[in-house]
């Protein structure tokens, strides 16, 4: 039962892992490479982590392997953000399709009132 | 079932890391790079996650952390040296 358990996880972990993988080589800019890779990277390493806590079943490895997901779960947004608002920031262009651009409208705005 | 998993885990995190470090190669700007070696620093976590957990080795999950920990200080570094204008 519990074997059964494991193998899903690591299979559906491992599978995110490569669906982040894809987005990050298919995606046509930074922006939407970095939103791919970061949320589907995220839910697969935690997937491949419960899964090696359930088949190692001691608690010092517990505790570790749960420490490591706890802080991949915090610092993934946190290096996102970094790397959105430098590149934007540096004049990256974006997709030739982006739809909205809110910041560009407000700054606009902001210019014409002015 | 266990083998199985084991065997498909590594050989599809291994794809995962050769398509990475083909966006690597390729990206055409610097931000992409950053973005690619993040994935590449959180695919090696979950490498080394199944390899300990398949072998028994338990001390290798201190240098998973080790990893998780520079990877992320190197993206924040990077992403701060991207916006003071080095886009290239």
């Amino acid at each position: 039962m519990i074997d059964t358990v494991i193998g899903v996880m690591w299979i559906v972990g491992s599978a995110f892992a490569l669906l982040a993988a894809v987005g990050v080589l298919r995606m046509p800019d930074v922006f939407t490479r970095m939103q791919a890779s970061t949320k589907a990277s995220t839910l697969g390493v935690g997937c491949l982590v419960i899964g090696a806590a359930l088949l190692l079943g001691d608690a010092a490895s517990a505790i570790r392997l749960l420490s490591i997901g706890g802080f991949l779960l915090l610092t993934t947004p946190v290096s996102a953000h970094v790397i959105a608002r430098g590149s934007y920031r540096a004049g990256v262009p974006l997709w030739d399709g982006t739809v909205l651009d809110e910041r560009r409208r407000d700054l606009e705005s902001a210019a014409s009132r002015t | 079932m266990i083998e199985f998993s084991t065997q498909f885990a590594l050989v599809t995190l291994a794809v995962a890391l050769l398509i990475a470090v083909l966006r690597l190669v390729k990206g055409p700007t610097l931000p992409d790079r950053v973005v690619a070696m993040d994935l590449i620093g959180v695919l090696v976590v979950g490498l080394i996650v199944v390899l300990a957990a398949s072998t028994g080795v338990r001390a290798t999950l201190d240098a998973a952390i080790v990893i998780a920990l520079v990877a992320f200080v190197a993206t924040v570094a990077y992403g701060t040296y991207v916006e003071r204008g080095h886009p290239e």
